[in-house]
């Protein structure tokens, strides 16, 4: 297995990771490395801090200095905006597309704020990177819809395009697949995996077990922000704890 | 792009020789007090678009920049007889500067939150101003105009053209915002900023950027109006309804575009202006908040949107 080769030094490590919001602590003491290239799961019930943990990583939320390390720079004081020029981009959850713009004006944002060269790339190069990123995506034809026009997977798949072209070297993807279909699912895994191979780290938060356990080569269990598993997707499915607080056995 | 440009340019120099050509052929003093005011409230509503418009910042600020623009004004003249022209270059700085600081006290809030810090701002200047004794304090203070030079034959035609002057500047720096990359950016974090931060957006930065551009130009707006007067108090110079006239003209133009803030001042100003002569110039805040309702209920996109609309209906078709 070429991905997530152990002997590389993370890309992204977390460490020793609380966070607490007035008296209840939403993350207790995470620590977890995420190797370059690496897909890797996480689950846990609701409200077991997932999405707290990528509020963490991606600037939304702010924590305790050397807790989060990218690239082996402590990122901690970053602003969002310069962590996602640093290479970590991020879908949400309940997506949230700028709804005054197309398909193309969303995913340029994108080029305009993270090329290095944003003041001379000309406008077409950057809308032909728009392109051939919403190609990849099999949103081609949709490029200059408006935003409030598309459906659920549509729309899905925009939010990942957008958070592609920022260029990442760590994308996280927060439960893309939710409300879907069962084709739409495959059809969303399978451009994660596509994306993969592009050599691209992916965290994937996901309830739907198949689709985390076909993608992940690693899995993590949160449980009322504790790690409760971390391991090999069969290794973490046979944990009585992970059974017991999420599988509801 | 290149085509637009030239157009664009080529009716700015035109509209400014018009303006130039009236002075020559039009008599009427009172047509020049009624441009004047209306080419002031276009320079303001086209300020307030750049952050209340592109970036969905409601201000409600805009006589507190207004205000200290025409106490800047007041100050010079009546401290070392300064220019006009100094008037406003230092007017636009000071308005630079002060919207740096209400920006860093305040773009940290969202939404409503925002808007009722800048009334603060307002009254917090104002009271300022009206406490400070050698700027004529609450009782407001005279000042002489010099005497005027050719080709304008009063004062008040050099101010409208003057004003005229950053009427283009203002469109020309909101036109520019729109088509760059500041501009999507602005876009982008009125729509969803924590989506435009996690997209590479830096949201304060250009925030503070629109903040301090938009209050550079409101400012330099008011800095003519205290030759304009040869009087300035606190009470008229920092009174709500700029702020709330402003923010109607925006609106009811549309901030989608440069050009809605310009026609929506053009139509409500005329319309104040109609009315104050005919009727009172109180009615005139009537009809403002009624034409504001109607059109937040029936065309939340302003005059622009409408446009917009029909010609996509069109395109389908």
């Amino acid at each position: 297995m070429t991905a997530g080769d152990t002997t590389l030094a993370p890309l992204l490590r977390i460490g020793a990771l609380t966070k607490r919001f007035g008296g209840f602590t939403a993350l207790d003491n995470v620590s977890v490395d995420i190797r370059p290239g690496e897909r890797f799961g996480l689950i846990g019930p609701n409200g077991s801090g997932k999405t707290t943990l990528i509020n963490c990583i991606s600037g939304a939320f702010r924590t305790d200095p050397a807790t989060v390390v990218f690239n082996g720079e402590d990122i901690t004081r970053l602003p969002p905006h310069v962590r996602t020029r640093r290479g970590i981009a991020r879908s949400f959850q309940i997506p949230r597309p700028f709804r005054s713009m197309t398909v193309i004006e969303n995913l340029m944002v994108a080029a305009d704020f993270t090329s290095a060269t944003h003041l001379r790339l000309t406008a077409e190069a950057h809308r032909d990177q728009a392109m051939a990123i919403l190609r990849e995506m099999g949103l081609a034809a949709k490029a200059e819809a408006r935003v409030t026009g598309l459906s659920q997977v549509e729309l899905r798949k925009m939010e990942l395009a957008r958070a592609m072209a920022t260029r990442p070297k760590l994308l996280i993807s927060d439960e893309a697949m939710a409300g879907l279909s069962g084709s739409e699912v495959d059809e969303v895994l399978d451009l994660l995996l596509k994306l993969a191979g592009e050599s691209i780290t992916i965290i994937m938060i996901e309830h739907i077990m198949q689709a985390v356990m076909r993608f992940s080569e690693r899995i993590m269990c949160l449980d009322a922000g504790r790690i409760i598993a971390i391991g090999q997707p069969s290794e973490v499915m046979a944990n009585a704890r992970v059974q017991e607080a999420y599988l509801g056995t | 792009m290149k085509r637009n440009a030239i157009a664009f340019w080529g009716f700015a120099l035109l509209f400014l020789a018009a303006i130039l050509l009236s002075a020559q052929f039009v008599a009427n003093e009172y047509w020049f007090f009624a441009g004047y005011v209306i080419l002031q409230f276009i320079v303001l509503s086209v300020a307030w678009s750049i952050l209340g418009g592109y970036a969905g910042y409601v201000n409600f600020g805009t006589s507190a920049f207004f205000g200290v623009g025409v106490y800047t004004a007041v100050f010079l003249v009546s401290a070392i007889g300064a220019p006009l022209a100094l008037q406003i270059a230092v007017a636009a700085i000071v308005g630079a500067v002060m919207g740096f600081a209400v920006g860093l006290l305040t773009l940290r809030m969202q939404g409503i939150f925002f808007s009722i810090a800048t009334i603060a701002v307002t009254i917090v200047v104002e009271t300022t101003v009206t406490n400070w004794r050698s700027l004529g304090g609450a009782a407001g203070i005279q000042i002489q105009r010099p005497p005027v030079t050719a080709p304008f034959h009063s004062y008040v035609q050099m101010l409208v053209f003057v004003q005229a002057l950053l009427v283009v500047l203002s469109v020309a720096i909101s036109r520019y915002i729109q088509n760059s990359w500041i501009g999507r950016g602005l876009q982008a974090l009125r729509d969803d900023e924590l989506a435009a931060e996690c997209t590479g957006v830096p949201t304060l930065r250009l925030k503070m950027t629109a903040c301090v551009i938009s209050g550079a130009l409101m400012c330099a707006a008011g800095a003519p109006g205290a030759m304009y007067l040869q009087y300035a108090d606190p009470a008229s110079a920092f009174n709500l309804n700029y702020s709330v006239s402003v923010l109607a003209m925006a609106l009811i133009g549309g901030t989608a575009h440069w050009i809605g803030p310009v026609i929506g001042a053009i139509l409500l100003g005329v319309t104040q202006q109609l009315l104050t002569v005919t009727i009172s110039s109180e009615v005139n805040v009537l009809v403002l908040g009624v034409m504001l309702v109607l059109f937040v209920v029936g065309a939340p996109e302003g005059i622009i949107g409408l446009f917009r609309k029909g010609r996509r209906s069109e395109g389908k078709a």
